[in-house]
């Protein structure tokens, strides 16, 4: 009997390791948490977009939930999730940008165009400070709760689905 | 002579499409051949966040390119290996390196080929001992009887 059951050994090794690399095609590498999550926002001293005077710094997050978006006039994506995000600001929600990768005069056109939703918008020319955040492409969106401290990130385009499943329920768990 | 000459077009395409991509990678100028080596060695272990197989060496991704900079400028500065990769992983996450590291979660990666091996070594000395044991025994004298007992019911009928 035990003999029997040592024969099946190699068929059950084969089901398991069968079960669990099956699991792994259905992931999406694109679906992976940011390096930065639960640490602090990265330290910086920016310019705003609007005003080359003021300067603004990591503090900007302490005491309020925030949701950080970076976008880029060159990205359409960040176009199409713009009615989102305005419907976010709606709620009441604080939405700080990063204009990323533009000029100051693109950026300000972006947010004539397809309107402006945001508290202030960092300006980020060279993309150093979305360097930091380990961005790699726009738009990406980051919670960053009231002690400054990231708490979800979403690359990609946001939909309203994405509002309702996904970015509602995070930013009330962390206000 | 029609097909030689389509096919040599067809080369010569396939070497002009090499071309354009290399082209969109710059060339780097380094004074220490040691260094250029190690920026080729890191640009090469280094996966793009954006892409879905490619070396920062070989794509023209925006933030591959930031991501070579960033290799650039750390060895002009002296860092070292090590604190590139880290610096690296630190923003963009361990997806980014191609040679996983040895920690908690990587164990049964790293592990796993090596405890195969020694199970099958294991079970090639069992099976061996097996056999051996089986052919050096003599047959018992209860077996010689039943053995006897099956030929003579083969013999008779």
């Amino acid at each position: 009997m035990t003999r029997r059951l040592i024969l099946l050994l190699p068929l059950i090794g084969f089901l398991v390791l069968a079960v669990f690399l099956y699991q792994g095609l259905s992931l999406n590498p694109f679906h992976r948490d940011s390096a930065l999550m639960a640490r602090d926002f990265p330290a910086f001293n920016k310019e705003t977009l609007k005003d080359p005077e003021q300067r603004v710094d990591e503090s900007l997050f302490l005491g309020q939930v925030t949701l950080v978006n970076v976008w880029g006039e060159w990205c359409p994506e960040c176009k199409r999730e713009m009615p989102q995000l305005l419907d976010l600001a709606d709620r009441g929600i604080r939405l700080v940008g990063i204009s990323y990768k533009d000029t100051r005069e693109k950026g300000m056109g972006f947010l004539q165009d397809f309107g402006d939703p945001f508290e202030v918008n960092i300006f980020d020319p060279e993309g150093d400070l979305s360097f930091e955040l380990g961005v790699y492409g726009a738009p990406e969106t980051f919670l960053v709760d009231r002690d400054g401290i990231i708490r979800y990130h979403h690359t990609g385009y946001i939909s309203p689905e994405d509002i309702r499943k996904h970015i509602l329920p995070e930013v009330g768990k962390w206000q | 002579m029609a097909v030689i000459r389509l096919t040599l077009t067809g080369f010569l395409l396939l070497l002009m499409a090499g071309m354009v991509h290399a082209g969109a990678i710059e060339v780097r100028e380094f004074d220490d051949p040691v260094m250029e080596q190690r920026y080729r060695s890191l640009t090469a272990s280094l996966r793009c966040p954006t892409c879905e197989n490619q070396a920062i060496n070989d794509s023209d991704a925006p933030v591959s390119r930031d991501m070579r900079d960033r290799v650039y400028e750390m060895l002009i500065a002296g860092r070292a290996d090590m604190e590139v990769r880290d610096h690296m992983v630190d923003r963009f996450g361990n997806y980014v390196l191609y040679n996983p590291r040895l920690e908690g979660r990587t164990y049964l990666l790293w592990g796993l080929p090596a405890a195969l091996v020694v199970l099958g070594g294991i079970l090639v000395v069992l099976v061996v001992r097996a056999r051996r044991n089986a052919s050096a025994r003599a047959l018992s004298d209860e077996e010689r009887a039943r053995l006897d007992a099956l030929i003579n019911r083969g013999r008779t009928p």
